[in-house]
């Protein structure tokens, strides 16, 4: 095993192209892991510690470019108001210590189902920023998630920025674990309300071979908000809609059984968060209070 | 903070001429390991580093069941920097196998593996990914045998035999050779009594498979020493029955085994059986170098016993006023491939499958099974902690039939001093279960929906799935449940259970000095804190040392069944006494002709001197003693107990009992199935807490891991393949901090005459009636029936 | 390779690291600071928790190349740490003392049950747990001695280090508080109600301080 120690950027890529094999470390949280437990022997590991702007974000007009590394911690301290649904899906990462290093980079880089920052970037909308010594590209989100484990990028490419559309309205999070923390997802979900553009979009996690969106669910409740007029009234949404949206959601799951939880269970779950995150996120939208983001929830 | 309640003993505590010795028995002092723990610098067993020392690495069973057709070890030998492998044709001695009680599981694989994960080869190496690279070079050609995974295919007609050609002295009694041990126990007569009930309820539960999860992970480094022999640097439970178990298999004499305890991180019964001791001595018999072997957390799972899984079937009667008639039970554990503990267990279970209830006839039945599952023996509770999951779900049942109050009808139902059990022996110390009961029920219930009435500071860490968001309220419903629980102190059924101590007295700088001396594991649980205060309770002394535990001293016994405070403590208060003695008569030789009190009055050592009864002082210790020292080392025994009888279960086969009770009050998300347990309040008789603190520390954790089990925590072993599912901390859960509730404890110190100073082993009850009041308050939340435990959401939410 | 860093304050140089060594293997086994406890190895049970570079973290996660250049502080270090920040606002370099560990834990050392110090047995005075005369502890350490927050002790290390960083950052936590913080630190013994009392009480014992 080699240990690479690109001290930029673009040593980092250059490393990367002439090592396509190498494995990036960036928080450790799986790499670590996989070689601890003996599951992996990568022939290189490239470092990404020593690249700072890899841990820098950056509040534009419209998106936050979050560097890949920026760990979770600092999203849920310094992000909660721009990326609420990410905020709340980062404190739900395992514990603190592991908050302190993980970060959205190795979440999309390792593309597990399970990983805990997906369905809020599904649900908020954003692009991947990879890069390679051949140039840089985005990659929509809704296109990263290739198969179980796998994702979009070419082997000499590295993730270098995720640009997350700043929250234009109510988003929540929540995961499905046995354990009151530090678990590993046996469901997630995540709801986001766009008011701007009268649009709601969502995200499941672990619940299909990939992160995915409830797009029926999605198609639906746009419809209904849009048809009931709800948008411009402000008024509470039917318990029928919020069913319906509930089950389209399950509906859209496509789980397996597992150590963690059996199919049957994580698509019912998937159901039950949708359902109450439409209440939670619809609630705040009409500014009643009803819908609080509760201490300890980011 | 904990609320401690105090009670005036009932019974005259046995031989306690000392007292008010200052941080002796009774007072909470603190622990003498404490400093180097907090500083990092006690040394755990997997700390122990020494010059030139290899690597080793154990190659596990892949599959469960299965013919080893060919073992390669070529490739792997080798290895630059692999200095050994080892493989069965490798072992020493005659003697292969090693056990608890019954010799029947290999040192490495000969043959066949009968379980996933038994140990195979050995690997030595300078560094441990060379050992784990040379260990994955291993072929080994594995041809698949049928698989024994459960009763029906262990006592299947054509079922593979586990173990051929047993010879232990259970096979004689055991209707089948994959049962391990039968205990039946006939009192009474259920038919007769069964006509007298009003109500009948019949329960069938499953207890699923605890890992202790000790946190410590199996550890040692075995040094070869210039004899020929071995240094063996343990963590275990008990270092003589180790040495018993390692000696043979090494083809040494003990005393060319020299084992030092080192620290323990935590064993709960995990450590009772061997692990990389014999492994670890065998390769640096073989290279001639220190060898260390650490597990790591997925090995861990491989390298000890669990808790026994059972399938309990239980029928109860009761008349219409709310009393028992009768207790009809069969009890199946599952002891996986290897006896372990298995023997014991099976008595436990069939003894104490009545609970801490009135029960003049019964019919019980419990069984251990062979099969190709992993391997299961001691857990803190065991046999106990199964029984109580079901009898107490049972009385659930019959008070809910009976319309009655749940813990009313427990009261009218349970024993005291004088019920005779169903193995007919009496019960000679107070049992005070009614009582119990009453306090936890007592204690005001904390208020509901807190998130509620915290408005805006509503705190989601309060709820149901916790930091997981995963509700602001929505499906949240209340329960509470009570559970009370009966556990044996001690080993049991005619077993010689005695401990060893040696004291020494000396004066060193002026003062006199107490050295106590045990083979006692200190795995965590305040042993060593105890024996200081006795030590100090009984000399008179302020400065204790405490010896390193090891096998330069006679048998401690395990640090297991609730029985080191009892047994050890018992030993160090009996040595203690016997030097005090010897002080005494050195200073009647040396002053009695001065004052008539030598002779004449009773005399208590007090603040580092001889003192009358009447406060008196006649001498310093210090210059009674001078230069001499006082050394002894004495044996202790509890009182003796008898085999049950193998057809009627009847004999005095207990030293004592221990009862707890809890209260539990859950708020389970009814939609996700997802379980907060807001309270889990207990009460304990322990008949005299020598030290407070540690008493309600082991309380509080022995219930955790009651609720642990209760909700989340079971090894799933695949039915179709025999294999270990969730090997890791990633998906074996157990309790975080954020699932663990207040534990307000309420200590009850009614003394039991026979114990010394009346105490009362206690480290275990807690771990019993734990589980059944979380999943109580879970069926009252939810409604629905609950026999399985741990109770996961898929059987909460119907998505199983 | 070879790895250079500061630990408690001191130079270190770790050589012929296997690159797919942890900075926990590298503490323990090459640089002789046990402390940090090797439980889980896969970040779930927070007994290797050091800070780096002042944050805290799994050692078990951190590969050993990673921390070149970079500054640990673990449990060894851990009182002088706290002493330097009530001195300076600051934690800082680590003076002499056990906390900076040179080589492994002997056998001698070893039989004795600690890495260092001259006892060959477990000393206790009344009502006094020091087993060493003279050991210096931070707040949170006597906290968790006095609470009886300590039973096996494997758990003990990563706990105060967390527990010592939560202070650092809030020094009156609630109970949710010292929960959530602590909820990456597993602990079998105690269930959890005395590691709270250890905390609060040196959350009160600090604010009396001030």
């Amino acid at each position: 095993m080699d240990f690479l120690r690109p001290a930029s950027w673009e040593e980092a890529l250059a490393a990367k192209a002439e090592y396509p094999s190498a494995v990036p470390i960036a928080g450790g949280t799986d790499v670590m892991v996989e070689i601890n437990f003996d599951h992996r022997r990568p022939e290189y590991l490239l470092d990404l510690n020593r690249i700072g702007l890899l841990r820098e974000w950056e509040v534009g007009e419209d998106v936050v470019r979050l560097g890949a590394s920026v760990p979770y911690t600092q999203i849920m301290e310094n992000l909660r108001t721009e990326l609420p649904g990410l905020a709340l899906a980062s404190h739900t990462v395992a514990s603190p210590q592991i908050r302190n290093r993980g970060g959205v980079g190795g979440n999309l880089g390792c593309a597990s189902p399970a990983g805990d920052s997906h369905p809020a970037l599904l649900a908020a909308g954003a692009e991947v920023e990879v890069e390679s010594v051949r140039g840089s590209r985005l990659i929509p989100i809704d296109e990263f998630y290739t198969g179980v484990k796998r994702n979009a990028l070419a082997a000499d490419e590295l993730i270098k920025t995720v640009h997350v559309k700043k929250a234009d309205g109510p988003q929540q999070y929540s995961k499905v674990g046995s354990r009151n923390a530090m678990v590993i997802a046996v469901c997630a979900f995540g709801l986001a309300l766009h008011p701007e553009t009268r649009t709601v979009r969502t995200g499941i996690g672990s619940a299909a071979p990939t992160p995915i969106r409830a797009k029926a669910a999605e198609e639906f409740l746009n419809a209904a908000l849009e048809e009931g007029g709800f948008w411009e009234s402000g008024k509470v949404i039917t318990p029928s809609i919020a069913k319906q949206f509930g089950d389209l959601a399950s509906g859209a799951a496509n789980p397996i059984d597992d150590v963690r939880g059996t199919a049957k269970y994580r698509r019912h779950a998937v159901g039950i968060m949708a359902r109450r995150q439409l209440i939670w996120t619809w609630e705040q939208y009409r500014g009643t209070g009803n819908g609080r983001s509760l201490e300890g929830a980011a | 903070m904990a609320q401690n309640t105090r009670t005036v003993p009932a019974g005259t505590p046995t031989n306690v001429t000392q007292k008010h010795n200052k941080g002796g028995i009774g007072e909470s002092i603190l622990r003498p390991d404490g400093t180097l723990k907090v500083t990092g610098e006690f040394a755990y067993s997997s700390d122990m580093w020494h010059e030139d020392m290899l690597w080793g690495q154990t190659l596990r069973s892949t599959v469960a069941h299965a013919e080893i057709v060919s073992i390669d070890i070529s490739e792997a030998l080798a290895m630059p920097g692999v200095y050994s492998v080892l493989t069965y044709d490798d072992l020493p001695a005659e003697m292969k196998n090693y056990g608890l009680e019954i010799q029947d599981t290999p040192v490495l694989a000969h043959g066949r593996v009968r379980h996933h994960g038994e140990p195979v080869a050995l690997v030595a190496a300078d560094h441990p990914e060379t050992a784990r690279r040379a260990a994955a070079k291993i072929k080994i050609d594995y041809r698949e045998l049928p698989l024994v995974t459960d009763e029906a295919s262990a006592l299947a007609p054509d079922a593979p035999l586990i173990h051929e050609g047993r010879d232990d002295h259970h096979i004689g009694h055991v209707p089948h050779p994959n049962i391990v041990h039968r205990q039946p126990i006939i009192r009474g007569n259920v038919e007769e009594a069964r006509k007298r009930a009003d109500v009948i309820v019949e329960g069938e539960y499953t207890f699923g498979m605890q890992d202790q999860a000790f946190l410590g992970p199996e550890s040692g480094l075995a040094v070869p020493s210039e004899d020929g022999g071995v240094e063996l640097y343990v963590a275990t439970q008990w270092l003589h029955s180790d040495l018993q178990q390692i000696a043979p298999v090494l083809g040494l004499p003990p005393e060319k085994v020299r084992m030092t305890l080192s620290g323990v991180g935590g064993a709960f019964g995990g450590r009772e059986d061997i692990s990389m001791q014999i492994h670890a001595c065998l390769l640096a018999l073989a290279t001639n170098k220190p060898v260390k072997i650490v597990y790591n957390r997925f090995e861990s799972f491989f390298g000890h016993v669990h808790r026994h899984p059972a399938k309990l079937y239980y029928e109860h009667g009761a008349t219409k006023d709310g009393k028992l008639t009768h207790m009809k039970c069969k009890i199946v554990l599952d002891g996986g491939a290897y006896a372990s503990a298995s023997p014991a267990v099976v008595g436990n279970a069939s003894s104490l499958s009545v609970g801490p209830y009135v029960l003049e006839d019964v019919d019980i039945e419990a069984i251990a099974l062979y099969t190709n599952n992993p391997p299961c023996g001691a857990m803190r509770g065991f046999g106990a902690v199964q029984a109580c999951f079901a009898y107490e779900a049972q009385m659930d049942k019959l008070a809910a039939k009976l319309g009655m109050d749940p813990v009313e009808f427990r009261q009218l139902n349970a024993m005291e001093m004088g019920t005779v059990m169903p193995t007919g022996q009496v019960v000679d110390a107070p049992a005070p279960v009614a009582e119990l009961l009453r306090r936890v029920k007592a204690r005001p219930l904390p208020p509901e929906r807190q998130w509620e009435s915290a408005g805006e500071n509503a705190d989601v860490r309060a709820l149901p799935g916790g930091l997981s968001n995963t509700t602001h309220g929505e499906g949240v419903v209340r329960g509470v449940g009570y559970a009370v629980g009966i556990k044996n102190v001690g080993f049991s059924e005619g077993f010689d259970d005695y401990s060893t101590a040696r004291v020494r007295l000396e004066v060193i700088n002026g003062e006199p000095v107490a050295m106590v001396h045990t083979a006692m594991a200190e795995v965590g649980q305040g042993g060593i804190t105890v024996h200081t205060q006795i030590a100090r309770t009984e000399l008179g002394v302020t400065q204790v040392t405490i010896h390193p535990a090891d096998t330069q001293v006679g048998s401690a016994g395990s640090t297991s069944a609730s029985r080191q405070t009892y047994m050890t403590g018992g030993a160090v208060k009996n040595t203690c006494e016997a030097v005090r003695e010897a002080l005494l008569e050195i200073g009647r030789r040396k002053n009695g002709s001065y004052h008539p009190a030598w002779a004449t009055a009773e005399l208590l050592l007090e603040g580092g001197k001889v003192v009358t009864d009447g406060g008196e002082v006649l001498a310093d210790i210090a210059d009674i003693l001078e230069n001499e020292a006082i050394d002894l080392e004495l044996e202790f025994r509890h009182a003796a107990t008898e085999p049950f009888d193998l057809v009627t279960g009847q004999g005095n086969g207990h030293v004592q009992y221990t009862f707890a009770a809890h209260r539990a009050v859950v708020e389970v998300d009814t939609e996700l199935g997802l379980v907060k347990v807001v309270e889990l309040a207990t009460a304990q008789d322990v008949g005299k807490a020598l030290n407070m603190l540690s008493v309600v520390g082991q309380i509080q954790g022995g219930t955790t891991q009651g609720l642990g089990v209760a909700i989340m925590e079971e090894i799933i072993v695949d039915p179709k393949t025999a294999k270990v599912r969730n090997p890791s901390f990633t998906d074996y859960l157990i309790p975080t901090i954020l699932d663990t509730p207040t534990i307000p404890v309420d200590v009850l110190e009614l003394a039991d005459p026979k114990a010394p100073y009346g105490l009362r082993g206690m480290g275990e009850a807690p771990t019993l009636s734990s589980t059944p009041a979380v999943i109580a308050a879970i069926r009252q939340a939810t409604g629905l029936e609950i026999n399985k435990t741990p109770i996961r959401p898929e059987a909460l939410t119907g998505t199983l | 390779m070879r790895v250079n860093f500061t630990v408690n304050g001191r130079q270190q140089e770790a050589d012929d690291v296997w690159e797919g060594e942890s900075l926990l293997y590298v503490l323990r086994e090459r640089l002789g600071l046990p402390g940090s406890k090797n439980a889980c190895e896969q970040g779930e049970c927070g007994s290797c928790t050091v800070r780096l570079d002042g944050v805290p973290v799994c050692s078990c996660l951190v590969a050993a190349g990673q921390v070149e250049g970079r500054d640990v502080v673990t449990v060894e270090g851990l009182a002088e740490f706290s002493k330097q920040r009530e001195e300076h606002g600051h934690g800082g370099a680590c003076g002499t003392g056990g906390g900076c560990g040179s080589k492994g834990v002997s056998l001698d050392a070893a039989k004795q049950w600690q890495a260092h110090g001259p006892n060959s047995e477990l000393r206790s005075r009344a009502g006094d747990s020091q087993t060493g005369e003279g050991v210096e502890l931070s707040n949170i350490q006597q906290a968790f001695i006095d609470a009886g927050a300590v039973q096996c002790g494997f758990c003990t290390p990563g706990l105060l280090i967390q527990a010592d960083a939560l202070l650092e950052e809030n020094s009156s936590p609630s109970d949710q508080d010292i929960r959530e913080a602590l909820s990456g630190n597993l602990c079998r013994c105690t269930g959890y109600e005395k590691i709270l009392d250890a905390v609060r009480l040196a959350a009160a014992r600090q604010s009396e301080a001030v």
